[in-house]
């Protein structure tokens, strides 16, 4: 560490101190609570809990299913993210930069929402089904309230995730390796095997761990299409119980959080296992790969490719604005029946649908100002003062995201289920409760975008500065600060736009007066409104394009890589 | 204007040591380069002097007071130095005026004393009327000046320079190098430039420090290390001097002594102590060697490359007595030695380099 001499030291200090503090209670404190709980639930040392839940066969049934859904959901975002990676890389497709829009657009829609969309494409009640004339009979089951419905849609939220992390790891083969291959007279399928899939390995295996993950901790899908098969899963069987029981079942739902982080942190070793066993270092960075052309195969490949987009994209989207526009359930949808009413009754009639709109933009607008704060010294943090301790920071500031996020809604619970001591708080019940694990949640979100952004700036700047005689919270403001900003409101729009409509977190933390837009959509579908549901869902995906692009448009200022729908 | 003491300084980045005992006494007002391939421990030196890395050992003081020590690290900013970036490190978010300006602000400069300092600056680098240009839209050159006028306007004590032409093209090098020969001369700072570039530092040093895997081996003027290498390492780097064996058979008058080189009696300059008898090893330049007839005194051989350089050819040439090695020597057009071709050649004269038994 280079700094020292007396009040540059001090204020570095200063900072240390203030991110330590503010990553240890976000970050630390929960997790450690939670732990605490399962072994001293209510103060005491006792195994009873644990041993409660591991005798419990619905908890063995819903950890089976978790594990399927994980591991099905995991096997087809792969696939799908890896081929659409492969064409829109290493082909000449067109429109390339549209293709990457709408294959990626669905991780930016919530996952509730998405599951609500795909409910009004299949089932007696789908409008579109209806249109065309093959809707099932009324009281049919919609064949999406299965396991295989919640592995496909699974798959639709977190292929773009697969195909992000594969995509920039293809962009990252030098072209000389291709270009040897096809001197020594290998084809393209060929290359593709024995080259490219081999060099891609570490990116793939890294994409696959991250959706085990994400596919585990998911709550939306399986809520909207597993609970009403009772198809449960450790989230949802996490959040029947609590809501069922309430406190009193907090010590036995902490070791059902403490088992799905377990499960989710299997899937983060075995990825470390599988790339450490081989290297896989690349070396030397040249031109990109050359796009193979397609010749006449090009013109089927892209209606192809435009026929996916059409299917996990317009299908839905299409059977949630149409099931919007519709009067009543099982309402034909015709000319004439065509309404607002649904719209303006979630926006000026619904009171707690109201509040949802006020609380989701005060939340969201909270998490990503306040992070966009943190991450610029936590990131200067990071990305400049490399150091083991400054590892061991990035790894605390991941945690609360990497971890499922039933498992820090439990933990947020615990820690603020009585009052903060001293202060005497009560935040248990109020919307601040969720602020916090909004902080916590999506601090990384913030933090990512800008240690990007500080890798990419020349730090011969700040050195430039502090032999111009700055101190280190001068240069922060007049010289690191400007620099970094743009990637730091990157950060806080990805931010804005996950809590906007996030209901993992806040389907456990919500109380009346303090319900959230996920939670309102939730509430409705769960007592038959759908078309409130679709209305709001339908503003909200709405709302998330028009940001999208808003975005793309002062998208030349940011660091490269930081707007995951641009290339 | 101050001097700059380096006082035995080691770095540690935990096993690797990045310099190894290293001394340098600058004099007020001089400009000395460090010269050394990449890896060589400069810019470890640079980023000490400046304060961004703290010595493991040993001691810095600028201007006789004490900066770097084990214990002490006084901050860069607070060093009155001033450093032109490899890269100009310019401030994409200011304007040049406020690029430059920046120091004087942060030392709460008054606005009416600070314009007109920038202006000055601006002047002495030749670049009045582009005060309110943004960095972006100048050239590397232009932006190289902006730099200069940076580190210039704070008045610094001691000016490093982190091989300010790295990034330049061919032609703008000259007149930079002329440009900063002229920066010198006019301010009279003490000037610390690091440079990989040899003939950059002939050109504008008043000594060299040659640095090599973290030591200082040789630190002279720039005439007494192309004739008076202290060490293989530098009559190799230097110029591309030849590094031959030599059998030392006694001393001679006035600080030469005489050996045999391929089986040439020869006389070399030495080191008055360095004249023992025995085998060592000698530096030769090309301008030395001579093509001479069959029955001269020298050494034959066989041509084995010739290559053209416009108006003049590199030959290299195979002894006899040692296949292996290459000399190297220059035939003015026009050229008439060809490839394995037998010639036979004479050294007129070299230079003994000290033996390295101490390290």
């Amino acid at each position: 560490m280079s700094l020292s001499g007396n009040k540059d030291r001090g204020q570095f200090l200063a900072l240390i101190t203030f991110i330590c503090i503010i990553v240890f209670v976000l970050s630390f404190l929960p997790l450690l609570r939670l732990l605490q709980e399962a072994a001293f639930p209510g103060g005491d040392f006792s195994l009873s809990a644990i041993r409660d839940g591991l005798a419990d066969d619905t908890v063995w049934r819903a950890t089976r299913n978790t594990i399927v859904v994980g591991i099905g959901g995991t096997v087809a975002s792969v696939v799908l993210g890896v081929a659409v990676a492969l064409i829109v890389t290493l082909t000449d497709v067109r429109l390339r930069q549209t293709l990457v829009l709408c294959f990626v657009t669905p991780l930016m829609i919530a996952p509730q929402v998405t599951a609500l969309a795909w409910l009004q494409v299949f089932g007696p009640s789908s409008p579109i089904l209806h249109f065309v004339g093959l809707a099932p009979p009324l009281g049919t089951p919609n064949p999406l309230y299965s396991p295989e419905g919640i592995v496909l849609l699974l798959a639709i939220q977190y292929s773009p995730l697969v195909f992000l992390i594969v995509r920039a790891g293809l962009r990252q083969l030098p072209r000389e390796l291709v270009e040897a291959a096809q001197s020594g007279g290998a084809g393209p399928f060929r290359i593709i095997a024995t080259i490219i899939l081999p060099l891609a390995t570490p990116a793939i295996v890294a994409a696959a761990a991250l959706t085990f993950v994400s596919c585990v901790g998911n709550f939306g899908i399986p809520a909207f299409l597993g609970i009403p098969a009772n198809y449960l899963v450790l989230p949802t069987l996490i959040f029947q119980r609590l809501a069922g029981g309430g406190p009193d079942v907090l010590a036995e739902v902490a070791v059902l959080s403490i088992l799905i982080a377990i499960i989710a942190m299997i899937g983060i070793f075995l990825q470390d296992y599988f790339s450490s066993r081989r290297d896989y270092r690349i070396s030397g960075t040249s031109a990109a790969l050359a796009p193979y052309a397609l010749g006449r195969w090009r013109l089927p490949v892209e209606a192809m490719m435009w026929l996916l987009m059409a299917v996990i994209l317009v299908l839905p989207l299409t059977g949630l604005i149409l099931t919007s526009l519709v009067r009543g359930y099982g309402v034909t949808l015709t000319a004439d029946s065509v309404t607002l009413e649904n719209y303006r009754f979630v926006m000026v009639e619904h009171a707690a649908a109201q509040r949802a709109f006020a609380n989701s933009f005060m939340l969201s607008i909270a998490a990503a100002v306040f992070a966009m704060f943190v991450a610029i010294p936590l990131g200067y943090v990071i990305a400049w003062h490399r150091g083991r301790w400054t590892k061991i920071l990035n790894i605390v500031v991941e945690m609360p995201y990497a971890l499922p996020g039933v498992v820090l809604s439990i933990a947020a619970i615990l820690l603020f289920l009585k009052p903060i001591p001293v202060l005497g708080v009560q935040l248990y019940n109020t919307v601040w409760i969720i602020l916090f694990a909004y902080l916590a949640r999506f601090l990384v979100l913030g933090v990512r975008p800008v240690v990007n952004g500080y890798l990419q700036i020349d730090r011969a700047l700040e050195e430039a500065a502090q032999i111009g005689g700055a101190r280190l919270l001068t240069r922060m403001r007049t010289i690191i600060f400007p620099m970094i900003a743009p990637a730091a409101m990157a950060g806080g729009l990805l931010i804005f736009m996950t809590a906007l409509s996030e209901l993992t977190v806040s389907a456990l933390l919500w109380s009346s007066g303090a319900e959230t837009l996920g939670v309102v959509i939730f509430s409705f579908e769960q007592g038959g409104d759908t078309k409130y549901a679709a209305a709001i869902s339908a503003l909200l995906v709405a709302f998330t394009f028009i940001l999208m692009l808003a975005a793309n448009l002062f998208a030349h200022k940011l660091p490269k890589g930081v707007l995951p729908w641009r290339d | 204007m101050a001097g700059l003491t380096i006082n035995n300084v080691t770095k540690k980045f935990q096993a690797f040591e990045a310099l190894k005992d290293v001394s340098i006494d600058v004099r007020e007002g001089e400009f000395l380069a460090v010269l050394g391939p990449s890896g060589c421990g400069k810019t470890t030196m640079l980023r000490i002097i400046a304060g961004f890395e703290q010595v493991s050992e040993g001691e810095i003081s600028i201007g006789g007071k004490l900066v770097s020590s084990p214990k002490l690290n006084v901050a860069p900013e607070n060093r009155r130095i001033g450093i032109v970036f490899q890269n100009y490190a310019l401030w994409p978010h200011m304007s040049v005026a406020e690029n430059i300006g920046y120091s004087l602000k942060i030392a709460k400069t008054p606005a009416a004393e600070r314009e007109n300092r920038v202006a000055e600056a601006l002047k002495l680098v030749d670049m009045e009327g582009y005060a309110d240009r943004a960095p972006a839209n100048l050239s590397g050159g232009q932006r190289q000046r902006v730099a200069l006028a940076r580190c210039l306007v704070a008045t610094p004590e001691l000016v490093l320079f982190d091989e300010p032409l790295a990034n330049l093209d061919v032609h703008l090098r000259a007149s930079m190098e002329d440009e900063f020969a002229d920066f010198h001369k006019r301010t009279g700072t003490t000037i610390v430039y690091i440079t990989h570039d040899q003939s950059e530092a002939m050109a504008l040093a008043d000594r060299i420090a040659v640095m090599d895997q973290g030591r200082l081996v040789q630190l002279d003027t720039p005439h007494k290390l192309y004739h008076e290498p202290a060490t293989p390492m530098v009559a190799s780097f230097i110029s591309q001097g030849m590094v031959l064996p030599v059998e030392v058979s006694g001393s001679g008058v006035d600080g030469t002594c005489t050996a045999t080189l391929f089986g040439q009696p020869i006389t070399l300059r030495c080191r008055p102590s360095d004249a023992q008898k025995g085998a060592a090893q000698a530096c030769c330049r090309s301008e030395m060697v001579r093509i001479v007839g069959p029955n001269d005194p020298g050494f034959d051989g066989k041509i084995i490359r010739v290559v053209y350089q416009g108006g003049l050819a590199r030959i290299e040439f195979a002894p006899d007595a040692a296949p292996d090695l290459t000399v190297h020597f220059v035939q003015p057009d026009p050229v008439t030695l060809e490839p394995d071709q037998p010639a036979r050649l004479a050294f007129a004269g070299g230079w003994l380099i000290p033996r390295q038994d101490e390290q």
